[in-house]
């Protein structure tokens, strides 16, 4: 039997069975915890959920390098990315001109040839404040051009794209995939996905997976933005074509994502957080929008969102959306300001849903007076002005039932701080049903309310995250203790448990707290899962 | 009394202050914080005309690149566009052109084509001479207008003109996409046969709300 040390790590996935209740050896005494068995504990989820369940990883998973081939750092290949001056196209025709057996080392002594170019262009890469970004994202097409940098313009940065470009195409002619090269403090990340290469330099704690994660979300956007279809059908026409033509515009939805993914656990756990409300209040919500909507055909997905949060979302029978793509839908809201000012009408890709074409968004906030914003997805391009009617009704019937109010009221509500549920020892936690993807967790309260806090606090969650869903072991039961706090994780079949302790608290208090957790969400009447999963 | 309900779309370049124009005319305020628009954004408005009303429904479009190939959803059946673009810079000037080409095969119905050359209080930067640009509405059928949607300055005229020009275009028997119909009458949608009497000269808008109604002549959805 596992015994959860302090100062240590204890796996626990070979001695203790998911879904049981802790007590406070650690041990699991099946149903014979006083409060009864939490064993299958989860918030009452219907047979079916709205959302597409998901195991943090799952789908983006498989592309998770799993002992990937890393490089060993290679001084070549340093040096050979700081060279200055370079010209992509030199490098690019290096490439092409395949000679058998080219090394990294002959890439270099390329780049210092071109040294010799006297290129007006300054670039970036040698700036310090440049060099000091904890994370660098890249995007160029296979044939080496420029489509996003996170840091500084893509212009300053043309030799750099290029020496990517040719790393890639140089591991590329053996018939290998370039996945990662670690060197001392910074990593790169590259991933490959057709006429696309993502790259991220990062320094931060992140592990190989999550940051896969995340460059398979950028993508995701550019595929949202784009679809798939488009994607690859215009560099099968043109291996040269600059994207940066088709994506203007769309570089800020990549910006306000990576912020996203660097600032909110929601992308981290796969999941979405709702708008707390009674429950019964949010069926008259969703029951408002399905009888205004219910003569209109081709009608996909009704989604109410607020501060956010998913406030309600309605489906067509026998189609299901994925967080990830309800993800792109709130980043696109996040970062849009311009559907504040007036009702809209546009083309959107749901990669997960279907990444080959376009539903139509009609897109409003329900009032001056109520910013929720509401989408209807369709997939007729004819529906506008049904669907404008639709909300009007949907409108005129909130108002009348005073639940623009109810929303209102949930919206200005700052969030519950944990100190209001009775658990001294936990300073925060985050709570994912799995068979709802929905997640839920008290709003931070000191140390973690400042920026740096909370950044901390999530990088926290981040590594626990990245222990207990490691693809070579993932465990169950994770116990870490440091200067700063004690983290626990608890993964069982139902929901995934991440809290956050003062350092000193003791093994047995800790446990404690996680039933009182476990015991305070299992309340239904919180309002803070969507439990049923409604249809037209 | 005579109503007449078009579609109006507004075309253009990334950033050449399509939604300002709207706003300022539909909202009446400039905001330096509009942001680019995403698909098309939907207004309406009413303008009185003599005796005749015009309901404008107003798409404005976005710039974007990747929104061009949607452009067909957005102007199909409209029986007037604005082609805006930015007095500064001249590619959006030359942009206006392959808009009309797009139009002229696209739309069989005849339009209302208005040319406009916005950001005027920037004149010393001035790139398309408004010679150019009025040679090239003529040449296209159509009027052309400058604007300054910063300095409200020529933006009433080219909403008024598009909305003139539909009342001309249902006199004519040929467009079938305005719906003409006489508001007077109980349930408001019954069409007219018999043409509208003329135009008289004075175009007059209406600026207090309609009595009995909560209608401003320049409403906003
Ligand atoms: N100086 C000046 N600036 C203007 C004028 N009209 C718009 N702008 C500015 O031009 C920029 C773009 O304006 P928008 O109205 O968003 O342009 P748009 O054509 O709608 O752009 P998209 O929606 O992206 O196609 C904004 O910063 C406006 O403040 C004008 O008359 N004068
Ligand atoms: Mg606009």
């Amino acid at each position: 039997m596992a015994v959860i040390c302090p100062h240590d790590v204890v796996n626990m996935a070979s001695t203790m069975k998911s879904n049981e209740d802790l007590d406070e050896s650690g041990e699991n005494h099946e149903g014979k915890h006083p409060e009864g068995n939490l064993l299958h504990f989860e918030p009452e989820v219907a047979v079916e959920s709205m959302l597409v369940p998901t195991d943090s990883f799952e789908s983006f998973e498989q592309e998770a390098p799993a002992g990937s081939a890393s490089l060993q750092p290679d001084s070549n290949l340093l040096k050979c990315q700081n060279t200055e001056e370079n010209t992509p196209d030199k490098v690019a025709r290096d490439t092409d001109t395949n000679v058998a057996s080219r090394s990294i080392s002959e890439l270099s002594l390329v780049s210092e040839e071109c040294i010799e170019h006297q290129h007006v262009e300054e670039e970036l890469s040698n700036s310090k404040e440049w060099r000091s970004q904890e994370k660098h994202i890249f995007i160029l097409s296979s044939a080496g051009k420029p489509i996003y940098s996170r840091h500084g313009s893509e212009d300053k940065l043309v030799t750099l794209f290029g020496v990517m470009q040719a790393l890639v195409s140089f591991i590329g002619d053996d018939g290998d995939t370039i996945r990662s090269i670690h060197t001392q403090g910074t990593s790169f990340l590259f991933l490959i996905k057709g006429p696309i290469i993502l790259a991220c330099v990062y320094k931060s704690r992140e592990s190989v997976a999550q940051i896969t994660v995340q460059l398979n979300y950028v993508y995701s956007q550019i595929v949202s933005v784009l679809t798939l279809e488009q994607l690859t059908r215009i560099f099968e026409q043109r291996r040269n074509y600059d994207l940066r033509r088709l994506l203007a515009g769309a570089e800020r939805l990549i910006d306000h994502l990576l912020i996203a993914l660097e600032t909110q656990p929601a992308l981290l756990l796969g999941a979405v957080q709702c708008l707390p409300l009674v429950s019964t209040t949010r069926d008259a919500i969703t029951n408002v929008i399905v009888s205004s909507c219910n003569k209109i055909k081709k009608l996909v997905f009704a989604i109410l969102v607020g501060g956010n949060q998913l406030v309600t979302l309605i489906r067509m029978k026998n189609f299901f959306l994925h967080p990830a793509d309800l993800h792109l839908i709130l980043n696109l809201v996040n970062s849009s300001e311009s559907f504040k000012a007036a009702e809209s009408w546009t083309p959107i890709c749901l990669p997960k849903f279907s990444s080959d074409g376009f539903l139509h968004a009609h897109v409003s906030y329900l009032a001056e007076d109520c910013q929720a914003c509401l989408l209807l997805l369709t997939v007729d391009p004819d529906l506008f002005f049904p669907l404008s009617e639709a909300k009007q009704k949907i409108v005129e019937k909130l108002r009348r039932a005073s639940l623009l109010q109810s929303i209102n009221a949930a919206l200005a509500h700052t969030g519950t701080p944990v100190s209001q549920l009775g658990v001294p020892e936990a300073r925060h936690f985050l709570y994912k049903c799995k068979a709802t993807a929905q997640f839920w967790g008290p709003v931070p309260a000191p140390p973690y309310q400042t920026t740096e806090g909370a950044k901390r606090l999530l990088d926290q969650y981040r590594v626990l995250h990245h222990r207990l869903h490691a693809p070579a072991q993932p465990l169950k039961l994770l116990y870490l203790q440091d200067n700063a706090e004690t983290m626990l994780g608890w993964v069982t079949t139902g929901f995934e448990l991440y809290v956050a302790f003062e350092p000193l608290v003791t093994k047995a208090n800790a446990i404690g707290a996680v039933n009182k957790i476990v015991r305070w969400i299992k309340k239904d009447d919180n309002g803070l899962f969507i439990t049923n999963a409604p249809t037209f | 009394m005579k109503t007449i309900e078009g579609k109006i779309v507004v075309l253009g370049s990334q950033g050449v202050g399509k939604t300002s124009m709207v706003v300022r005319y539909i909202g009446k305020m400039f905001s330096h914080h509009i942001s680019p628009t995403i698909g098309a954004s939907f207004f309406t408005c009413k303008i009185n005309i003599d005796d005749t009303r015009v309901k404008l429904q107003v798409w404005d479009t976005a710039g974007q690149e990747r929104f061009r190939s949607m452009a067909p959803m957005y102007y199909r059946n409209a029986n007037a566009a604005l082609l805006v673009f930015d007095i500064t810079q001249y590619h959006t000037f030359t942009a206006i052109k392959n808009w009309v080409k797009e139009l002229q095969r696209n739309v069989e119905e005849p339009m209302v084509l208005a040319l406009v050359g916005n950001k005027t209080d920037l004149v010393n930067q001035r790139k398309v001479t408004r010679e150019e640009a009025h040679q090239y509405a003529v040449n296209i059928g159509g009027s052309y207008f400058e604007t300054s949607a910063l300095q409200d300055e020529g933006i009433e005229e080219v909403f008024l003109n598009s909305a003139v020009g539909m009342i001309k275009l249902s006199e004519d028997s040929q467009c079938t996409s305005l719906r003409v119909y006489d508001s007077s009458e109980a349930g408001g949608t019954t069409a007219i046969l018999q043409p509208p009497p003329p135009l008289s000269a004075a175009v007059q808008l209406d600026k207090g709300p309609s009595p009995g109604e909560q209608e401003r002549v320049l409403a906003c959805c």
